[in-house]
């Protein structure tokens, strides 16, 4: 038998609360003591964050693993938990347990390759532990693209990070763009789908992609045109969780269990399984 | 092989229950389940299925997890003990055997779910083989034998008398406990026996269920066959099945407030729910179709796709007994089985 049961959860002190955008807030947990990391993680695998008695999510590790003093999530006030969540303040506990999910192939067919990083609104928060991970060991890959899109320009996720760290790496090109257009906002306006095809990236990268299930639908479809293949572009996915280890049944589609052979899928893969995620 | 007259079976749980807890089909209330042995329990030696299969045993219908104490912004972590309860668990027909297979590559595949493992760690399971299979059994369809079930140990009900015999070092262990009580059986009675209930179970209305369509590579045909609107159609969601099913092993984590701090708990759960994938942005199964439909393509294509061919179905019947608007997975099997598009 095993000595740690991976569904009882670990205590985590919130150490920072950060205003993102009107319904978006990112938290940094920290271990009981105020410093270190819960447990270590890769980029794009989850955690479950819990309120006794309010409820417990699966969330994305929006920080990467390269910071080694503290582990942030960007979560979106949207429901029971996330709610609490965007109500309390710094020093309050929260329970937590992970990791959880395969994550990006960052080390494997990732490695080498160009990136091209397309995100839609809080889509951003696990794709930004890959562009952070990546930057952080520049060297092991090649040119990185990042498109993000959000509703409107209050909208976009670590806009001071994006102009202060991202904008300023080397050989990394950051394309913003706002679904319509606003006093003050001299970028692009556009959809994410509309915006990829205009920028016309040649299929010579891999892609990662995440936003809301319309706007994943609409840029496979930018993608296929501008000649890539199900097999260089990978998403990750969000289904109901509550084990978070493959046995509760919850976020079971076909025979994959999200919790664990995901969150993230190459697209080929995904479309291999029944059409209901 | 060891005997003991049927008159004296009292002696044979008291006996047991001497050494560990023994739980055995007891009738209450007109309904027969595992419970608690007792001196005065209305032991059912010959009801075929309880109304709760023996998945209760290992995988409770409640099970308390982790409490936690909250105050002002502290929170106090309590994890519950696992279960330490020695017990035996006794007459679990051979379908209810074969689920714990089943419930096995869920609960003890890595990472292993450590009160799953515990409870199962801590019980012996002496099966009792059939003598008197219902129109409803269909074991013989996923490979079980009811004539002759897995087990600890196994026993049968032959002229009056329990036969015995141990499968595992478990059930050696528990035979020596008892051994006192018995004497020397003759294996060739329980052979006629054998032989008499495989007759039966070949002759019953489902014996015939051809699996043989099933198959992984069959997923999307499956997935998409026009069949299932027609067979969801007067599902209620009721969840009934899915409670009955000794193999369905979906369940929710939930938190219990009680006014002195949080229990957290698991319970079961049906796939078959409106609210069992609903997050705070939807569903992805907003339609009872696609829920009767997650719930029959799990055991007899997703299932198998991921055990090396092993259904999550053992043919014990409940669901075909038990389900209000009579549908169930024998007729699913008949329906998609079929090459026609009725």
């Amino acid at each position: 038998m095993n000595n740690i049961e991976m569904q009882i959860p670990m205590l985590g002190v919130v150490t920072d609360i950060r205003r993102d955008t009107p319904d978006i807030k990112t938290f940094r947990v920290n271990t009981i003591t105020g410093e270190g990391k819960c447990f270590e993680h890769k980029p794009g695998q989850c955690a479950m964050l819990s309120i006794p008695g309010v409820g417990e999510a699966m969330f994305s590790i929006t920080s990467s693993p390269t910071e080694t003093r503290f582990q942030e999530f960007s979560i979106k006030k949207c429901g029971c938990l996330t709610d609490w969540l965007h109500q309390m303040e710094v020093g309050q506990q929260v329970t937590i347990r992970g990791p959880y999910g395969n994550g990006f192939p960052v080390d494997t067919v990732l490695k080498g390759e160009n990136l091209l990083f397309i995100a839609g609104g809080v889509g951003l928060a696990p794709l930004h532990s890959v562009i952070n991970y990546v930057l952080d060991n520049r060297a092991d890959y090649g040119r990185v693209d990042i498109v993000y899109g959000a509703r409107s320009a209050d909208d976009l996720l670590d806009l001071k990070e994006i102009q202060e760290r991202w904008m300023h790496e080397e050989n990394v090109n950051v394309h913003l763009t706002i679904d319509r257009p606003q006093e003050g906002w001299d970028g692009k306006v556009a959809f994410v789908p509309a915006f990829v095809e205009e920028l016309g990236f040649d299929p010579d990268c891999k892609v990662l992609v995440c936003g809301p299930p319309i706007m994943i639908k609409f840029v496979l479809q930018s993608l296929t045109k501008l000649g890539f293949e199900k097999t260089q572009i990978f998403t990750t996915m969000e289904l109901r969780m509550k084990c978070g280890i493959g046995k509760c049944g919850r976020c079971n589609i076909g025979d994959k269990y999200v919790c664990k052979d995901g969150p993230v899928f190459r697209f080929d893969k995904l479309n291999e399984l029944p059409n209901e995620y | 092989m060891l005997k003991l007259s049927l008159n004296r079976v009292g002696d044979l749980f008291a006996k047991i229950a001497e050494a560990q807890a023994l739980y055995l089909p007891v009738e209450k209330a007109g309904q027969v389940d595992y419970d608690k042995w007792t001196a005065d329990a209305k032991v059912s030696m010959d009801h075929l299925n309880t109304a709760k299969s023996a998945k209760d045993l290992f995988f409770p219908q409640v099970e308390r997890m982790v409490d936690f104490k909250m105050e002002g912004k502290n929170i106090e972590i309590k994890p519950h003990a696992l279960s330490d309860e020695k017990f035996v668990l006794f007459g679990v027909r051979a379908c209810d055997m074969k689920s714990m297979e089943v419930l096995d590559k869920v609960f003890l595949a890595e990472p292993v779910d450590s009160f799953y493992a515990a409870r199962r760690m801590n019980g012996t399971v002496v099966t009792m083989a059939c003598s008197e299979p219902e129109e409803s059994c269909f074991c013989n369809v996923f490979g079980v034998d009811a004539a002759e079930p897995a087990g600890d140990v196994v026993t049968w009900k032959v002229d009056g008398e329990l036969y015995w015999k141990a499968l595992t070092e478990k059930g050696e262990a528990l035979t020596e406990q008892i051994k006192a009580l018995m004497e020397d059986g003759d294996e060739a009675k329980v052979e006629e026996s054998k032989a008499a209930v495989r007759e039966i179970m070949g002759k019953l209305p489902l014996a015939n269920l051809n699996l043989a369509p099933f198959q992984p590579e069959k997923l999307n045909e499956m997935f998409n066959s026009p069949k299932w609107a027609k067979l969801s159609e007067a599902c209620l969601g009721c969840g009934t099945c899915t409670f009955v099913c000794p193999t369905c092993q979906c369940y929710d984590i939930r938190d219990y407030d009680t006014g002195h701090g949080i229990q957290r708990f698991r319970c079961w759960d049906s796939c078959m729910y409106s609210d069992f994938t609903m997050m705070a942005h939807g569903t992805n199964r907003p339609d009872q179709m696609q829920r009767f439909r997650q719930r029959f393509m799990h055991k007899l294509i997703y299932f198998p796709s991921n055990n090396d061919g092993m259904y999550s179905c053992v043919g014990c019947g409940r669901c075909v007994s038990k389900c209000p608007i009579s549908m169930n997975i024998a007729k699913v099997i008949k329906a998609l089985g079929e090459d026609k598009d009725e």
